[in-house]
């Protein structure tokens, strides 16, 4: 598929010398949803503020469904809504007058239908003519996504829309994520909630220290780099991994009571096999077998900390 | 031209004002009755005269002018503060908008509000003295022209201003002196000679002299250079907006 958004070599350097960006490639496809991993201070937020306008880039190009974010910035912020990560609405205005606020700036006339078909996406359409100060934490973030919504942007770039929701409210969250993805718009979300990207992104990228350190489809992320490990619980404790099973490379669990098992879920031969017989000869009595998949999360740990993707 | 966008934020800057309408309205009545009170009738009683125009109806445009100017500095530096304090600012950043439109939006609510609060002030000292107005059009021309500059600055004060404090800093510190300093309860020929000659520096000085002319057919400097000074001190606000979003300067990062 086409790419919607292009990033080419985008570079920031604020005032004070700080390199948030350090050369930034990426593309984004239509219809995509894409989650941007990366700790705090990585350079998430300033990527995307950087897209939207509300940073001016040091180097680098921005392309949005064609149009040259700099040169022909209105014709590029028309495709984008924006979802920042923090909650930054008017406290005395209404809901309606928010979002139809909204509306207005991106050029739209007024079409209520389409505003309250948004509202009601979004379980607020009985909060229409309430005051954003009367809202809970959580509407109010849907408050921010309805803002983002009115002018049916083609691309929704979501700041860590699920920062301090409780468990019921994300899931939630991302069905919505689900619905407008289903409507053909293009995702692009930052969060720190590893289960999140897993759960419902396409593709992930891994930002830390400015840089992009790579864009992948998930699920073949999860395979190329997933190992699982098999534990082998044993009946009796031993104190030290028989020599017998010694080419095997295991681990023996703090206690004595296990063998732990990495294998590669690709590799033509797991070895798991061969394995459980060498420990049945070697005499040990099995208690019980598990397996474990490594998550996003353990993944995302071992490409920050520097091991090679 | 996106006009779509400059309306939507001209009527949400408004429904802030008509929020707080009551307030609007009463606060200015109030405080021009009072000035009638102790300028018009304790003062006035014993300046009986200024330049053959009765006290209590030659201040009229000085106590017009005095609130409209802080009325407009007030307003405008406030609506584009509050965005900037709770965050909303980086909206009108990343929607397709340009340095114009936002300022046609925000700066024509906050001349607005104070070409109403002016209306106010005039229908209210119209009560209290006999006033006759030579040029009704001159009049609203310096009127409006005032509004729309002072909002202009208040614009600048409220995108400069790093907290409440130097929110409040410019108008208390500088414009009230100079407006009070301006020529709005006296003549300028009242004044001794250094001191006419010193006050000729007060640009608010040009702005109530062509004002009151409107009114009287009076006036400390020609009407010429009435206008000139406010179409320039407009056309330097404009520069400074312009020089502030083309840089960025405290908008964007």
């Amino acid at each position: 598929m086409a790419a919607i958004l292009s990033v080419k070599d985008l570079k920031k350097t604020y005032a004070g010398g700080f390199e948030a960006l350090k050369g930034v490639t990426l593309d984004i496809e239509e219809g995509e949803i894409l989650a941007l991993l990366g700790p705090n201070g990585a350079g998430k937020t300033t990527l995307i503020s950087t897209v939207c306008g509300i940073v001016s880039p040091s180097a680098g190009s921005i392309t949005v469904g064609g149009h040259d974010a700099q040169v022909d910035y209105r014709a590029a912020r028309s495709l984008i809504g924006l979802v920042p990560q923090e909650i930054h609405l008017e406290p005395f205005e209404t809901v309606w007058n928010t979002i139809r606020f909204s509306r207005g700036l991106f050029g739209l006339r007024r079409d209520d239908a389409y505003l309250e078909d948004v509202l009601r996406k979004l379980s607020l359409l009985d909060k229409k003519n309430s005051r954003i100060m009367e809202l809970s934490g959580g509407m109010k973030r849907r408050v921010l996504i309805a803002k983002a919504l009115s002018h049916s942007p083609r691309i929704l770039f979501l700041d860590e829309p699920t920062a301090g929701v409780d468990v019921e409210l994300r899931k939630d969250m991302w069905e919505v994520v689900a619905q407008m993805k289903a409507d053909g718009v293009t995702i692009i979300l930052t969060t720190h909630y590893i289960e999140e990207a897993e759960a419902i992104a396409d593709r992930v990228g891994v930002i830390t220290g400015g840089e992009l350190l790579l864009v992948e489809d998930k699920d073949s992320l999860m395979a190329r780099m997933g190992q699982k490990q098999l534990e082998v619980q044993l009946s009796t404790a031993v104190d030290a991994v028989p020599a017998a099973l010694s080419h095997y490379s295991l681990q023996l669990a703090k206690d004595g009571n296990a063998l732990v098992y990495s294998y590669d879920t690709r590799a033509d031969r797991t070895g798991i096999t061969a394995l459980l017989n060498d420990v049945a000869e070697a005499g040990l009595v099995l208690a019980d077998v598990q397996t474990r998949q490594s998550s996003l999360e353990d993944i995302f740990v071992g490409l920050v900390k520097g091991d090679q993707p | 031209m996106n006009w779509v966008a400059v309306i939507s934020i001209y009527r949400f800057e408004m429904a802030r004002f008509f929020r707080t309408l009551a307030q609007s309205f009463f606060s200015p009545v109030l405080s021009t009755s009072l000035y009638f009170v102790v300028f018009g009738a304790a003062i006035g009683s014993r300046i009986q005269e200024v330049d053959g125009i009765a006290y209590g109806a030659f201040i009229v445009p000085g106590l017009i002018m005095l609130s409209v100017i802080t009325q407009a500095i007030s307003n405008a530096s406030f609506g584009i503060y509050f965005p900037k304090f709770i965050g909303t600012f980086s909206e009108l950043l990343s929607a397709p908008v340009n340095f114009l439109e936002i300022v046609m939006g925000y700066v024509g609510a906050a001349a607005t509000k104070a070409l109403f609060i002016g209306v106010v002030i005039l229908v209210t000292a119209s009560l209290f003295v006999d006033l006759t107005i030579a040029h009704p059009f001159a009049m609203l021309l310096f009127l409006v022209l005032t509004c729309l500059s002072f909002s202009l600055l208040g614009f600048i004060i409220g995108i400069w201003a790093g907290n409440f404090e130097q929110l409040q800093l410019v108008p208390l510190l500088v414009v009230t002196p100079l407006v009070f300093l301006g020529g709005s309860f006296y003549s300028i020929s009242m004044l001794p000679p250094i001191w006419q000659t010193i006050t000729l520096f007060n640009p608010v000085v040009y702005l109530i002299s062509g004002f009151r002319w409107a009114f009287f057919e009076n006036a400390d400097v020609p009407v010429g250079l009435s206008l000139l000074a406010i179409g320039g001190f407009t056309a330097f606000c404009l520069g400074v907006i312009w020089w502030i979003f083309k840089t960025g300067w405290r908008i964007r990062a």
